[in-house]
């Protein structure tokens, strides 16, 4: 209801009032196109995008419409979205293959999915490697995470908020069919869920740095706490609103009607013990 | 509520914040002072081949004059543009002319538009293809500086002039370290041809494309100098990590990128005070040829040379990179082993009283590659090291409210309980009062 109203009015201000708004609502860069969780079946038309050749230069997939560009066979082609504690996320990507004549046979495409500290992340369903026959047309992949965790041990692996790498490679080919054109099609989407542990947070979310670092005089003390750089970053994940109080859950629901309960089962042990002589048929 | 209407009000309004803020990271960081402008260059082939007309019943060179005229006009304010040749001036057979045939026609720049495509069109198809001295000289032309610098390679033929093969001034261009990536863009489907322009891409990080039609160049050039634009400003920190964790540089959070041989490790330290935590990560590129299932190791190890965690990765097949990362924080409420372990070499330890001792983690980067004997070992794989460290996350408690049967049970029996407790106890005392 509050963010409703707020956004009323920034709908009715000038766009000054309307940038304001996305300037405090949506503070990283790649967050605008973050904002809300597409259905898959909105997946209608998609826009033509980017995407980049390294985790560095990996270009934001936003949610909602899938990008579409054209590449070659062979290109290792990378994309970077954000995901917030307790969204499951699911990678799709069609790659549109060049003429069957074109081609000297079968190959096999890959999409690998990287968190923010590159490290590999497991797809819990989905294609994620797939075998496209020498008379193909097209071969679709896709890659549904584990749900974002909250909070992980720092020796653990399991995925936190941040930054998430999408690579899509071809893995096995024949060689004459390297550099021939095709179209590629990348979409995220995502499901909110309660995150787990529930109370766990963390500082700062697993976004890289992008930077370049600086190495330090060999007795230098090192500032106490790193200034973080303003300037291009990574995906973010968007943070939703988080104040004092989180929200209605079910827990709330459950720990109200269990006090409901107890007063009630308290009035009645009272009644049972206080009008011994009134109560039917016992004395 | 929101209605329709209003949701429509909230969707223009958002629009409009979108296309005056909301623009890609790129565009993000405009007000970051001085920064250098992305360079890009144009190497096409002008040897006798291009004359072949094979390319929709067009000549190859016609083509690309094409491609090129529409790549000038179409081309982004802020990109610097170049273009040179090879194989245009010399007619005459003598290899050892031939094979210094590379020049300059349009310089770094912004380009007059007019100018750039006169000196297009005047090429013709005539020599030699001395890729090699080319990229050697656009590198050159190019120079070095902070950001990425590209260079679109256009042949449609093998060099005829190595040595110095295309292929080894590639990765020896890649590990001077200016940030140099090289896109070939093949006019043939010859497989030498194909062969020398992956393995030069390779070398560099860059792409190969087999390009039949002027649509197709076209297109793949607009692409290749729109990413220039788009990806330049991210280059990393080049540093050398050391052999043994004593002597490793000190790093500070960021990007870094160094060179590793086959079976070598390379240390580096990373300062990290109690209450913060460090991440790392580390992407090794695959940058010729080597055997068929490959791996990387990243380990984090205490100044006493305890293995506090690490991250590995491992694959076969074909890959670009092999990339692994991981989280450490020191022990909370562990104060006795922080100072004992921060005397990094003795000279780390003349923090005040104030400032919490750091401990220097070392982080040794190794890998498992297998390489055919044909393959040169030196230069060594590129290496990116990405540094950050930022807030420890202490673990979270248990919820404050509850759920399930079994909160409703002990809900419901403690309420039952007090009741009759409390019962009991006035009658108690009514009973106590009456004998009174």
């Amino acid at each position: 209801m509050r963010t409703a109203h707020l956004l009323r009015t920034a709908a009715g201000l000038t766009a000054a009032g309307a940038a304001l708004l996305a300037g405090a609502s949506a503070p990283a860069s790649a967050a605008p196109a973050d904002t809300g969780t597409a259905s898959p079946g909105a997946s209608g038309s998609a826009v033509p995008g980017t995407a980049g050749t390294s985790f560095l230069t990996a270009a934001a997939l936003g949610r909602g419409a899938p990008v579409q560009l054209s590449a070659s066979t062979g290109d290792y082609l990378y994309w970077a979205f954000g995901a917030a504690a307790g969204q499951t996320a699911t990678v799709g990507v069609t790659v549109s293959l060049p003429p069957a004549a074109n081609r000297h046979g079968a190959a096999t495409w890959t999409v690998d999915v990287f968190d923010g500290l590159r490290r590999r992340q497991a797809c819990t369903a989905g294609t994620q490697t797939a075998a496209a026959a020498a008379d193909a047309a097209t071969v679709s992949l896709d890659c549904t995470l584990r749900q974002v965790r909250s909070w992980a041990e720092p020796w653990s692996g399991d995925p936190l908020p941040g930054t998430y790498y999408v690579r899509l490679s071809a893995t096995d080919l024949p060689e004459p069919d390297l550099g021939l054109p095709v179209r590629v099609e990348a979409r995220v989407t995502s499901e909110d869920g309660d995150a787990e542990p529930e109370g766990g947070g963390l500082r700062a979310p697993l976004v890289p740095a992008v930077h370049p670092g600086a190495t330090l005089a060999p007795g230098a003390v090192p500032s106490a706490a790193p200034p973080a750089p303003s300037g291009p970053s990574a995906a973010r994940p968007v943070e939703r609103a988080r104040g004092w109080f989180s929200g209605i859950s079910s827990r709330w629901i459950w720990t109200a009607g269990g006090g409901v309960l107890a007063a009630l089962l308290g009035v009645a042990g009272y009644s049972l013990t206080r009008h011994p002589r009134r109560r039917p048929s016992a004395g | 509520m929101i209605t329709r209407r209003r949701s429509a009000a909230v969707l223009l309004g958002v629009l409009a914040a979108l296309t005056t803020l909301g623009a890609p990271p790129a565009a993000a960081d405009e007000t970051t002072p001085a920064k250098e402008p992305p360079k890009v260059e144009l190497v096409l082939d002008v040897s006798g081949s291009m004359r072949a007309t094979d390319l929709g019943g067009r000549s190859r060179i016609s083509v690309a004059q094409q491609s090129f005229r529409e790549v000038v006009d179409s081309l982004p304010a802020e990109t610097e543009l170049g273009i040179r040749v090879l194989g245009a001036s010399y007619p005459g057979n003598d290899k050892r002319l031939g094979c210094k045939d590379t020049q300059q026609i349009v310089p770094v720049g912004h380009p007059d538009r007019t100018e750039a495509k006169t000196a297009i069109a005047t090429l013709r198809p005539t020599g030699f293809t001395p890729v090699g001295l080319a990229l050697r000289e656009a590198a050159k032309d190019l120079g070095t500086g902070e950001t990425t610098r590209r260079i679109v390679l256009i042949t449609d033929g093998e060099d005829t002039c190595a040595p110095p093969d295309p292929c080894e001034v590639a990765r020896e261009l890649a590990a001077q370290g200016t940030h140099l990536v090289v896109d070939t863009l093949g006019l043939t489907l010859d497989d030498r041809v194909r062969r020398q322009l992956t393995c030069i891409a390779s070398a560099t990080g860059g792409t190969y494309t087999a390009v039949q039609s002027g649509n197709e160049l076209t297109g793949r050039i607009k692409q290749l100098v729109k990413r220039a634009g788009d990806t330049y400003d991210q280059t990393p920190q080049r540093i050398s990590g050391a052999a043994e964790c004593a002597t490793a540089p000190l790093l500070s959070p960021g990007v870094y990128s160094d060179r590793e041989q086959v079976e070598e490790h390379r240390a580096y330290r990373v300062p990290v005070r109690p209450g913060q935590e460090l991440r790392a990560s580390v992407s090794v590129a695959l940058d010729r040829p080597l055997g068929r299932d490959r791996g990387v190791l990243l380990r984090a190890l205490s100044t006493d040379g305890q293995e506090l965690v690490r991250g590995s990765d491992a694959g076969s097949g074909r890959t670009d990179v092999l990339s692994t990362g991981l989280r450490w924080s020191p022990a909370q409420g562990d104060g006795a082993s922080a100072p004992a372990t921060a005397a990094d070499g003795g000279t780390g330890t003349g923090t005040d009283g104030t400032a919490q001792a750091a401990e220097s983690v070392c982080l040794v980067v190794s890998n498992s590659f297998a390489v055919p004997a044909a393959v040169r070992r030196a230069p060594g794989m590129p290496v990116e090291l990405t540094v950050d460290v930022v807030d420890a996350s202490p673990a979270p408690g248990g919820p404050d409210l509850g759920r399930g049967w079994v909160l409703l049970g002990v809900l419901a029996l403690a309420g039952l309980l007090t009741g009759l407790v409390a019962g009991w106890l006035a009658r108690w005392r009514i009973a106590v009062w009456r004998e009174n």
